[in-house]
C-alpha cells in the first residue's frame, strides 16, 4: 500500500492505496465524494472528469497514487461558498442541461475548463471540446446552450 | 396558475439542484457496512457445452468468501418473461428457461458461469480468473435466416429449433392483402434491416443485496425503471420470497431507455447471495460487461411491400421480419416485434389492408428487449422508407405522397386494420408545420449552394405516429401481457397543508419531481413546492408499473390526477363543515374553498389541519385523515405524432454525411411542462440520429461482440449532431385521459432514423441510390455510391 495526500476542494485528504487504485476510485470510496462518476472502462465517456492542479483530468486515467500532492476540483466544489450553484451549474439548470444527471458533473468540469481556456467559445468549439463527455439524455442541444449562458455571464 | 408554475410552466427542475452538486444518489453511490463485492465470470464463448467448472484454485485465492455455480441455484426459478405470443397457429411461443447461472450450456458471451464474492472488487475479480471452465465449444447461431434451416444447430436442445414464434397479424386479412398486392397498379419493396443497437444509459447497471437474518427481510437496491416489476418477477418467479419480506430500492438512476426495465440474474444473484453469504453483496457492471449483459435494441431484417392505386393511394402493405430475440426471452421481449411494431403498421395513413408477418429466433446472442421506441421505430422506419420510395419511383413529391394518404382530421376516432383506435390527430397540421419550420421552399437554393461546393444536399421527411401510454391492461391482456399496465398513486396531505405524492412511476431522467408537482398544485391551486414526490422505492410507494413506453405522465399523472380529485372531495366536505354549508355550494380556487356567491372562505392549510385535529368534527360522516390512493387503467394507448425533417450535406469523394438541420413538429396533445418536453425529444432525436448514422452492435461469425466498448460502438458526440430545431404547438388533446396529454419520450427515436435514411438517398438519387442500410457510415454510403454507379 502507498499513502497519498492530496487536496480536495480545498481540503487536504489522505488515504493508503494500492498501486492499482484509480483516481476516481479513490474520490469515491477514500474521499467519499460520489459526485464524480464512472461510466465506462475505456476512458471514452469522461463522466469521471475532474480538475487536477487546474486542468480538465479523466480521473479514471490516472492513478491515485500519480496524484499525491496534488490539488483535486471536483463537482462537489463548484457551488458558491454560500452553497448556492456557480454560474456554470445554474446555466445548466436554466436550460435544462441535464436529465438523469449522472453525465452532469463530468460535462459541468469541462465546461469550466473550457470557459478557463476561452471564454468566449463558438457552438462548434463547445461542441468539439465536449467530444470527450459522453450524453446519452439530451443529445447536447441544452448542454451548449447552457455553456452559451455560462460563457455570456462571466463575459 | 401557482406563483411557482403549474400546468404549462416551464419549471425548472427542482432535482437539478442534487445532480449538479454531486449529490445525487444513484445505485453504486450507495454502500452497506459489510458490504462484500461480486464478480461474474463470463462465458467468452458464443455457444458451449460447459464439462466442467473447477473452483478449487480460486476459493482458496485471498478474500473469497463463496463461488457460486449453477449447482446453487437448484431449486431457484429461472428470470422469467412477461410476455406471451402466441404464434399463426393458435400455438404459444417456444419460452426456453433462462437461468440466474449457466445451466449446462452457455448461450452467449457473456452469460454469467460463475460468480466470486469475495472481500474487496479486486479480489472477485481476480478469484474469478482462477476458475478453470472445461467448455466444448458448439457451432454458433447468429444469421436469423440461416438459425431457421433445417439442420441448423439448436440454442436450446429441449426446443424443437430456433423458431420462438411465427406470429401473424392480422391473419385473417393475410389473403386479401396477398390479391391487393397482385392486382395493384404499382408495387414497392423494399429490404432492409433495423441495425442492433446497445442502449447505453450512461449509468451502468448496479445491484446490491442487503438481507436482515434477524428480521428475514431481503433489500435490493438496483438501476431499475420499474422497482415494484423487479420485486413481483423476483419474488414470485425466481427466488420464491413473498413481497413482505423483500423491498426494492430503485434511487437515482442514470438513463435506462428500456434496458432497465428487465428483469436481470444479477439483481437474483445479488439477492440470493446476500442470505447464502449472510453479508450485502455488491455488483457494479463496467462497461464491457454493459455490453455483453444488457439487452440489446432493434435488430430485424424486413421486406416490405406497398401497394398503390394510379393516384398513389396506399392500397395493402404487407411485411416480412425476423426478429432477433438472443439466447434467452428478456421480460418484455416477444411483445416488441408484435403488438409493439405491427399495430403501427397502418402509420399515419388510411391504408385499409395490412399484413404483418414476424419470426423471432433464438440466436447465440445477448437477449433483445424494449429500447426507446420499442417496435415503433421498427414499423416506423420501414413504413416511412418504403412510401419516400414509391415516391420517388411515381415521381410524386413525397411530402404530398403522405398528404394524400394521411387519415384525415375528421375521421376520428379511427379503427385501423391493425387493432388500434386513434382517438384524435392531426397530421396535415403537422407536416403544414413542419414545412414552415424546415423551410422547405428554400431546399432547392440551399441544394444549389451545397453542389456549388462538391456537396451533394438531401432533404429527408417522415412522418410518424406511436401508440404509447403504456398500456390498456385488458387488450394488453388479450394480447399477452401476463401483468396489468396501470398506474398508482397515493397523495398524502400533510396538517399544514403540504403534499406528498407516492407514485409507482419512476424517473431516471424524466424530471417527476418537477412536473407532478405542477399538475398537482395546478388542480388545488397551491404552489407547486409545496408537493413532493416519493418514487423507487417499493416499501413507500403503491404497486405500480414503472416508467417505459411513454407512460408517466399519460397513465403516472393520470393517476396522480384521480387520487387529488379524491383529496380534493373529501376537503370539500371537511370545508363545507367548517363552513356550515353544503358541500356542493363549495368552490375551491386559488387554494380557498368558499361557499358559491358568498364571501364565505376557508384556506386550503385550514381545511388539512380540520381533518388532522378533528375537534368539532363530523365523525358520522367523515374519517379523519387526508391521504387516497387511485390506480388508474387507461381506456386506450395515446398516439403522438409527429413531421420531422433532415438536411444532410453527403461528401461524394468520401462518403461522409453532415447533419446540417433536424426539425421536428410534434403533436404531444397538453404539455405540462414545455421545457421538459422539448428536452425529451433532443434526447430522442440523438438516439435515432445515432442509430441511423453511427451505432451499430456488431458480431461476427463465431458470435463474438465485435463491437464491445466505446471503442467500437459509436456513441453520438457533441459534435456529431446540429442544434434542433423543435415545435410541439400542434395540439390535439389525447380525449381519454385527464389531462389531455400524449407521451414524448420515444417520439424522437420513433421518427429521426427514417428521415435522416430519406435525406442521405435523396442526396444520392441522382446517382442511382436507392437504400443504404442503417448506420450511414462514410464506407457505407462511399460503397453505396460506388455500386450504383
Ligand atoms: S469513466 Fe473515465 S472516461 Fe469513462
Ligand atoms: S443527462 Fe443523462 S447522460 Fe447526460
Amino acid at each position: 500500500m502507498i499513502s497519498v495526500t492530496m487536496t480536495v476542494n480545498g481540503k487536504p485528504v489522505s488515504g493508503a492505496v494500492e498501486g492499482r487504485t484509480l483516481l476516481v476510485d479513490f474520490l469515491r470510496e477514500t474521499a467519499g465524494l460520489t459526485g464524480t462518476h464512472v461510466g465506462c472502462d475505456t476512458s471514452q465517456c469522461g463522466a469521471c472528469t475532474i480538475h487536477v492542479n487546474g486542468r480538465a483530468v479523466k480521473s479514471c486515467t490516472m492513478l491515485a497514487a500519480e496524484a499525491d500532492g496534488a490539488e483535486i476540483a471536483t463537482i462537489e466544489g463548484m457551488a458558491n461558498p454560500d452553497g448556492s450553484l456557480g454560474v456554470i451549474q445554474a446555466a445548466f439548470k436554466e436550460h435544462h442541461g441535464l436529465q438523469c444527471g449522472f453525465c452532469t458533473p463530468g460535462m459541468v468540469m469541462s465546461a469550466a475548463s473550457l470557459l478557463a481556456e476561452n471564454r468566449n467559445p463558438s457552438e462548434a468549439e463547445i461542441r468539439e471540446y465536449l467530444e470527450g463527455n459522453i450524453c446519452r439524455c439530451t443529445g447536447y442541444h441544452n448542454i451548449v446552450k447552457a455553456i452559451q449562458a455560462a460563457a455570456a455571464q462571466l463575459g | 396558475m401557482p406563483a411557482d408554475g403549474g400546468i404549462g410552466a416551464s419549471t425548472r427542475r427542482r432535482e437539478d439542484v442534487r445532480f449538479l452538486t454531486g449529490k445525487g444518489q444513484y445505485t453504486d453511490d450507495i454502500n452497506i457496512r459489510g458490504q462484500a463485492y461480486v464478480h461474474f465470470l463470463r462465458s467468452d464463448i458464443a455457444h458451449g457445452k460447459i464439462n466442467n467448472i473447477d473452483t478449487s484454485d480460486a476459493e482458496n485465492m485471498p478474500g473469497v468468501i463463496r463461488i457460486f455455480t449453477s449447482k446453487d441455484f437448484e431449486g431457484v426459478g429461472g428470470v422469467p418473461c412477461g410476455w406471451q405470443v402466441t404464434d399463426r397457429f393458435g400455438q404459444p411461443m417456444q419460452e426456453p428457461k433462462h437461468p440466474v447461472l449457466a445451466e449446462g450450456k452457455v448461450r452467449h458471451v457473456g452469460e454469467p458461469i460463475a460468480a466470486v464474492v469475495a472481500e474487496t472488487r479486486e479480489q472477485a475479480r481476480d478469484a474469478a480468473e482462477a476458475i478453470i471452465v472445461d467448455i466444448e465449444e458448439l457451432p454458433a447461431v447468429i444469421d436469423m435466416k440461416a438459425a431457421l434451416q433445417d439442420g441448423a444447430t439448436k440454442v436450446h436442445d429441449d426446443l424443437t429449433g430456433n423458431l420462438c414464434f411465427d406470429w401473424g397479424f392480422v391473419e385473417e386479412n393475410r389473403e386479401a392483402v396477398d390479391e391487393a398486392i397482385r392486382n395493384a397498379a404499382h408495387v414497392t419493396t423494399l429490404e432492409l434491416t433495423n441495425n442492433r443497437l446497445v442502449a447505453n444509459p450512461m449509468e451502468p447497471r448496479v445491484a446490491i443485496g442487503d438481507y436482515d437474518a434477524a428480521r428475514d427481510e431481503h433489500t435490493l437496491y438496483t438501476t431499475s425503471q420499474n422497482p415494484h416489476v423487479i420485486r413481483l418477477l423476483m419474488g414470485a418467479f425466481v427466488l420464491g420470497i413473498p413481497e413482505n419480506k423483500l423491498r426494492v430500492i430503485a434511487p437515482d438512476v442514470g438513463g435506462g431507455f428500456g434496458t432497465k426495465i428487465f428483469h436481470y440474474q444479477e439483481e437474483a444473484f445479488c439477492t440470493f447471495a446476500a442470505k447464502a453469504v449472510n453479508r450485502p453483496v455488491k455488483w457494479t457492471s463496467s462497461r464491457s460487461e454493459a455490453f455483453m449483459s444488457d439487452a440489446h435494441g432493434r435488430d430485424h431484417v424486413t421486406k416490405i411491400e406497398l401497394a398503390l392505386d394510379e393516384n398513389g393511394k396506399f392500397l395493402a402493405v404487407r411485411t416480412d421480419t425476423y426478429a432477433n430475440m438472443g439466447a434467452y426471452l428478456s421480460t418484455f421481449a416477444p411483445s416488441v416485434p408484435t403488438w409493439l411494431h405491427g399495430t403501427l403498421m397502418a402509420g399515419n395513413y388510411t391504408t385499409p389492408l395490412v399484413y404483418v408477418n414476424v419470426k423471432a429466433v433464438f440466436t447465440n446472442t445477448v437477449p433483445v428487449d424494449a429500447y426507446r421506441g420499442a417496435g415503433r421505430p421498427e414499423a416506423t422506419f420501414q413504413l416511412e422508407r418504403v412510401i419516400d420510395k414509391a415516391a420517388r419511383e411515381l415521381g410524386i413529391d413525397p411530402i404530398e405522397l403522405r398528404r394524400r394518404n394521411f387519415i384525415q382530421p375528421d375521421q376520428y376516432p379511427y379503427a385501423t386494420p391493425v387493432a388500434l383506435e386513434y382517438d384524435t390527430g392531426n397530421y396535415p397540421a403537422t407536416m403544414d408545420k413542419l414545412v414552415e419550420i424546415a423551410d422547405i421552399k428554400g431546399f432547392a437554393a440551399r441544394k444549389a449552394e451545397s453542389e456549388s461546393r462538391g456537396k451533394k444536399r438531401g432533404l429527408g421527411i417522415a412522418h410518424y405516429i406511436e401508440a404509447c401510454g403504456i398500456a390498456p391492461s385488458n387488450l394488453v391482456g388479450q394480447l399477452g401481457a401476463r401483468a396489468g399496465l396501470y398506474e398508482s398513486a397515493t397523495v398524502r396531505v400533510n396538517p399544514t397543508g403540504g403534499l406528498v405524492v407516492m407514485t409507482g412511476s419512476h424517473s431516471h431522467g424524466q424530471g417527476h419531481e418537477t412536473t407532478f408537482p405542477q399538475v398537482v398544485a395546478e388542480m388545488i391551486g397551491i404552489d407547486a413546492g409545496m408537493v413532493e414526490i416519493v418514487h423507487g422505492d417499493t416499501a413507500n410507494t403503491p404497486m405500480g408499473m414503472g416508467t417505459y413506453g411513454s407512460r408517466s405522465i399519460a397513465v403516472g399523472g393520470s393517476a396522480i390526477v384521480r387520487a387529488t380529485e379524491k383529496i380534493i372531495a373529501k376537503a370539500r366536505k371537511i370545508a363545507a363543515h367548517l363552513l356550515e354549508a353544503s358541500d356542493e355550494d363549495i368552490e375551491l380556487k386559488d387554494g380557498q374553498f368558499t361557499v358559491k356567491g358568498t364571501d364565505k372562505s376557508v384556506a386550503w392549510g385550514d381545511v388539512c389541519l380540520a381533518a388532522y385535529v378533528p375537534h368539532n368534527y363530523p365523525l358520522e360522516d367523515l374519517e379523519p385523515g387526508l391521504e387516497e390512493t387511485a390506480f388508474y387503467d387507461p381506456a386506450n394507448f395515446v398516439y403522438p405524432a409527429g413531421a420531422y425533417a433532415c438536411e444532410v450535406e453527403v461528401d461524394p469523394e468520401t462518403g461522409k454525411v453532415e447533419i446540417m438541420s433536424f426539425c421536428a413538429a410534434d403533436d404531444f396533445g397538453n404539455i405540462i411542462n414545455p421545457m421538459i418536453v422539448e428536452g425529451q425529444v433532443h434526447g430522442g432525436l440523438a438516439q435515432g440520429i445515432g442509430q441511423a448514422l453511427l451505432e451499430h452492435c456488431v458480431y461476427d461469425e463465431n458470435g463474438q461482440l465485435v463491437s464491445g466498448s466505446y471503442m467500437d460502438y459509436a456513441m453520438p458526440r457533441a459534435d456529431d449532431l446540429p442544434s434542433f430545431v423543435t415545435d410541439t404547438s400542434c395540439q390535439t388533446p389525447c380525449t381519454h385521459n385527464p389531462l389531455g396529454v400524449k407521451g414524448c419520450g420515444e417520439a424522437g427515436a420513433i421518427g429521426a432514423p427514417p428521415a435522416v435514411v430519406n435525406a442521405v438517398v435523396d442526396a444520392l438519387a441522382d446517382m442511382g441510390v436507392t437504400h443504404i442500410d442503417m448506420p450511414l457510415t462514410p464506407a457505407r454510403v462511399w460503397s453505396a455510391i460506388q455500386a450504383a454507379k
